[in-house]
């Protein structure tokens, strides 16, 4: 479990970062959070489970509704806001986190949530990503990854594995392709998680995480595109193989996975890590996970484990959750110095400065 | 020694120096002494886009003019009557601007050898006779400044830099002004080095004794006050009273200033002025690019508060999308776009007009923006006010186009009391607005009020009016996805609507024609107001009738222009663009207009503009 919020206590004190959101005067279901839009994703598309569960997830956090804001860009994933009965805004591409930085930061008294995709965050917005997870805006950012372009019909994303054959790469793409986790944790991101769409629990364990945490959040979410790039998870979920391929990280446990949890991650000698038969190399010589750990070194060591294109050892769970204040928490603090130290401005005496003279 | 006082009605000086020089110092310093003397003034700095070019180089000069006179005047002059060359590079650059007769102050020091060879001088200006046409006051600003400072504890570098203040001292005897305001003003800049302080005031008040002694000058100089309407003044450049102007549209409408922006020159210093304002809980996001400073402004508009964005046309550029968002979403949000030169990078420090039809339609889509434009540099402040009022009463992007001259040039301003400031009303819905069908109550977030077609303001935080909007068109009232042809029609005609019905909040414009027969109107718009109106009065004073209207509202027009227009028999637009409101007017009116284009990147002078005037009315 994440040692941040258990779900034995679901009282709002699990959620900290949401102090200054209303709570709501009444239990919600996940009814309340159904809007009257027709969903209109492809039928059997990814994004049914994760608005299923996120629908399911909204009432544990006990909030106001109208103090619940979700912002997305443009894309499949970006359409999500309209079928939440919160308020929200579908705006242009790639720029949702820009857009969702200046109402967090104007807004303590809102609980804001960035609706996103492959290409919309890591291809058009990529900047405004990166500088949203260094300055630690108080968003919690879904990135729905399916590798590829799903709205514009089937081109390679900056997620797609090289080679692959798309609409606009007929050879095979010979663009590499992005870690979003790497890259978050490279962006100095305070909360960095993966999971998976159709992962139900895992989904609604993270997602009950990355609320609690005060800060910018960012959850990558494997999403199936059944329409463009089915099957690209997988390996991670058919229950046949996913254990094999896929280590579920928890903090302060041993890192473990394989069917009978026969193999770990373990340091090499030159001090990267790699992937081990646990009998062989001994348990104390399996890693534990920290994700309270203050250098990104070893979570981002993990990011790397996976292979991009057969996605073994591939890590899901939270990477990294470390304590940093929040931009907007940090806004609010120096105005509230000044404030406090020197009163509230006085338009005239500003208006007059201190350099006049009278003309009688 | 009692010198001879000559008395001047105006007077316009340009320092002239090296980058590293202090010029622009010096300049704001003279013109606050100015200012307190109850003259009324107008600045023009003028400055390198390099932050220290290659010293003694002509691209690294840095200038600054000022205008004062003892009555009212409306721009920082067409030529220095006096100009303050602290190197070769500056004489070389700006001797063209000086007429026959006027005073040069050189620099003897700086006028070696090498400096000479370094801007193309083969011989010495000040011996070989070129500059005989003008009175030229050889003075050795340096090594006195160095000499003054003797025993100081302080470098000689630190010596030689003291030489702007040298010069000051000697200005400000010149023009008999005062010099209180200098010596508290360098008191508290080098309050904590008390040494370095010392020595400026000391070289401030050589220069000043130096005047009082020399014999290289026989005249002192006065400029009575110019007679302004009672009140109490400060002198104010045009990127203060933006600031200024923003803040007390925060305060009027009771929203919270909200800036998204990130550095671009000339708009910078609107980013630094509000950032030092949080008293009156102003934030300032400086974004990681422009997108992102009027994406949050967007965001915060969206929460609520007043969003604010401010660049320069580069910027404009970027943004575009965004703003185009905001024309969809029905948001107030504010474009402060200070124009420079362009395209691409162009000139950053110098000022043009030619960003109207960008702010016009610079978009994809039919995405109307109101513009609005100041046309002085105090006249930033009232104009910001303007722009807030259009943009929070008809939930719209408005543009405010003020430029790189307004930016930086600087006017006395009778300050205003605040409580004579109109109330800007937000109006947030609070309340469900729509029977359903079923007869229950609904909330539409495109249901527009009849009279200014804005659509209700519902920000997150209202129970029960949750809804979800985006740049997708939306259907007319119930502000759901729309792809119906009938609707999107309708949506588009009723967004260029709304920006049409502001005209009817705007001010009729009022033609000034004090002789009431002019047949040639001259129209113009921004910071030409200055050149222009000082133009009309260099006609009517040799005896000709000109009328002049100037507008300050780009989109939409005030209501009454077009008949204005059709009852001259010509009209002059001068613009420092090459035809862009010509292209508006004509377009709208069918009036057919005499543009004069310049884009030069420096303000038009007026007595180029009253020849413009004079041909047309000689031509007639
Ligand atoms: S194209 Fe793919 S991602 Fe988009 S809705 Fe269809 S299945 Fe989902």
């Amino acid at each position: 479990m994440f040692s941040r919020a258990g779900e034995e206590d679901m009282t709002t004190d699990a959620f900290p970062a949401l102090s200054l959101v209303p709570k709501a005067d009444a239990p919600q279901s996940a009814k309340d959070f159904k809007s009257d839009q027709e969903v209109r994703w492809c039928p059997g598309c990814g994004d049914y489970a994760i608005l299923s569960t996120v629908q399911s997830f909204l009432p544990d956090l006990g909030l106001k509704r109208e103090n619940i804001v979700f912002v997305s860009g443009i894309g499949c994933s970006s359409r999500f806001p309209y079928y939440l009965d919160t308020f929200g805004l579908h705006s242009i591409h790639g720029r949702a986190p820009a857009i969702a930085t200046g109402l967090a930061t104007s807004r303590p008294d809102l609980s804001v949530w960035v609706i996103t995709g492959d290409g919309d965050a890591l291809s058009i917005g990529g900047n405004h990503l990166i500088h949203a997870l260094r300055r630690n805006v108080n968003l919690k950012i879904l990135l729905f990854n399916n590798r590829i372009y799903g709205l514009t019909k089937g081109q390679y994303s900056p997620t797609s594995e090289r080679g692959k054959i798309t609409k606009s790469s007929p050879q095979g793409s010979i663009d590499y392709s992005f870690n979003p986790v790497s890259l978050a944790l490279g962006a100095e991101a305070t909360f960095v998680a993966r999971t998976i769409d159709s992962d139900r629990k895992h989904l609604t364990e993270v997602l009950t995480a990355a609320a609690a945490h005060e800060g910018t959040a960012l959850v990558e979410i494997y999403q199936n595109c059944n329409i463009f790039n089915d099957d690209a998870w997988e390996p991670l979920k058919d229950t046949d193989t996913s254990d094999d391929f896929m280590m579920r990280l928890v903090h302060g446990e041993p890192i473990r996975f394989g069917k009978h949890q026969e193999k770990g991650v373990a340091r090499k000698a030159d001090g990267h890590l790699e992937v081990v038969e646990v009998a062989k190399a001994g348990l104390d010589n399996i890693l534990s996970h920290d994700a309270h750990a203050k250098d990104p070194g070893l979570a981002f060591a993990l990011s790397r484990l996976s292979n991009p294109r057969t996605l073994a050892n591939t890590p899901i769970g939270v990477f990294r959750d470390i304590t940093r204040p929040s931009y907007d928490r940090l806004m609010r603090d120096q105005i509230a110095e000044v404030i406090e130290a020197q009163g509230a401005g006085d338009l005239q005496t500003l208006l007059h400065g201190n350099d006049t003279w009278a003309v009688s | 020694m009692s010198k001879q006082v000559v008395q001047l009605s105006r007077v316009v000086i340009r320092f002239a120096g090296d980058s590293g020089d202090g010029m622009q110092l010096t300049g704001d310093r003279f013109t606050s002494e100015t200012a307190g003397m109850g003259n009324d003034l107008s600045t023009l700095p003028d400055f390198p886009a390099e932050i220290r070019a290659p010293a003694g180089t002509l691209p690294g000069v840095s200038a600054f003019q000022l205008h004062f006179a003892d009555h009212d005047i409306m721009t920082p002059g067409d030529s220095p009557n006096v100009l303050v060359a602290m190197n070769p590079a500056a004489l070389k650059a700006n001797l063209g601007d000086v007429p026959r007769g006027a005073d040069i102050i050189v620099n003897t020091d700086e006028f070696t050898k090498r400096n000479l060879v370094k801007v193309g001088y083969e011989t010495n200006p000040i011996e070989d006779g070129s500059l005989d046409p003008f009175k030229v006051h050889p003075i050795a600003l340096t090594s006195m400044t160095v000499e003054a400072l003797k025993g100081f504890d302080i470098t000689k570098k630190d010596a030689e830099r003291a030489k702007n203040m040298f010069a000051l001292g000697l200005l400000c005897w010149l023009y008999h002004r005062p010099t209180e305001g200098t010596i508290d003003f360098l008191t508290a800049k080098f309050g904590n080095k008390p040494e370095i302080m010392k020595a400026n005031l000391r070289a401030f008040e050589a220069g000043w004794s130096y005047g009082e002694t020399t014999e290289e000058f026989s005249i002192q100089y006065e400029i009575s006050p110019a007679p302004m309407r009672p009140g109490t003044y400060r002198n104010m450049s045009g990127n203060l009273a933006l600031s200024y102007g923003l803040i007390a549209a925060s305060k009027l409408s009771g929203l919270t200033l909200f800036l998204g922006s990130y550095p671009i020159t000339p708009a910078s210093d609107i980013l630094h002025e509000l950032s030092r304002h949080k008293r009156f809980g102003v934030m300032t996001f400086q974004a990681e690019d422009e997108i992102s400073g009027v994406g949050a402004a967007i965001g915060a508009s969206y929460g609520g508060a007043l969003g604010v964005t401010t660049t320069s046309g580069p910027g404009v550029a970027l943004k575009s999308e965004a703003i185009g968002l905001a024309v969809s979403l029905e948001l107030p949000l504010l474009v402060v776009d200070v124009q420079r030169g362009g395209p691409s990078t162009g000139l950053p420090t110098k000022t043009e007009q030619a960003d109207l039809l960008q702010a016009m339609f610079g978009r994809n889509g039919e995405a109307p923006v109101p513009i609005v434009a100041p046309q002085s540099p105090s006249d930033c402040f009232f104009a910001a006010i303007e722009a807030a009022r259009i943009a929070i009463t008809y939930r719209t992007p408005v543009f405010l186009l003020s430029d790189g001259y307004l930016a930086n040039g600087s006017e006395p301003w009778c300050v205003p009391d605040v409580s004579t400031l109109a109330k800007i009303e937000p109006n947030f819905a609070y309340e469900l607005n729509h029977e359903a069908a079923d007869g229950t109550m609904e909330f539409w977030p495109y249901l527009r009020d009849p009279e200014t077609l804005a659509r209700p303001w519902a920000v997150p935080g209202t129970a029960g009016l949750e809804h979800r909007i985006g740049g997708i068109e939306k259907s007319d009232g119930a502000g759901t996805i729309s792809y119906d042809p009938d609707n999107h029609d309708k949506m588009v005609r009723l967004r260029q609507a709304k920006v049409d019905a502001v005209a009817r909040t705007i001010p009729d414009l009022v033609v000034d024609d004090p002789d009431g027969d002019a047949r040639v109107l001259i129209l113009g718009w921004g910071s030409t107001f200055g050149p222009i109106g000082a133009a009309c009065r260099l006609v009517r004073a040799a005896g000709e009738s000109v009328a002049q209207i100037h507008l300050r509202h780009l989109n939409p027009f005030p209501s009454n222009l077009g008949m204005i227009l059709k009852s001259y028999d010509r009209v002059i637009l001068p613009e420092m663009n090459l035809g862009q409101l010509s292209m508006l007017i004509r377009a709208e009116y069918l009036v057919d207009i005499i543009g004069y284009n310049q884009v030069r990147g420096m303000p038009f002078k007026s007595d180029e503009l009253a020849a413009v005037i004079t041909d047309v009315l000689e031509s007639g």
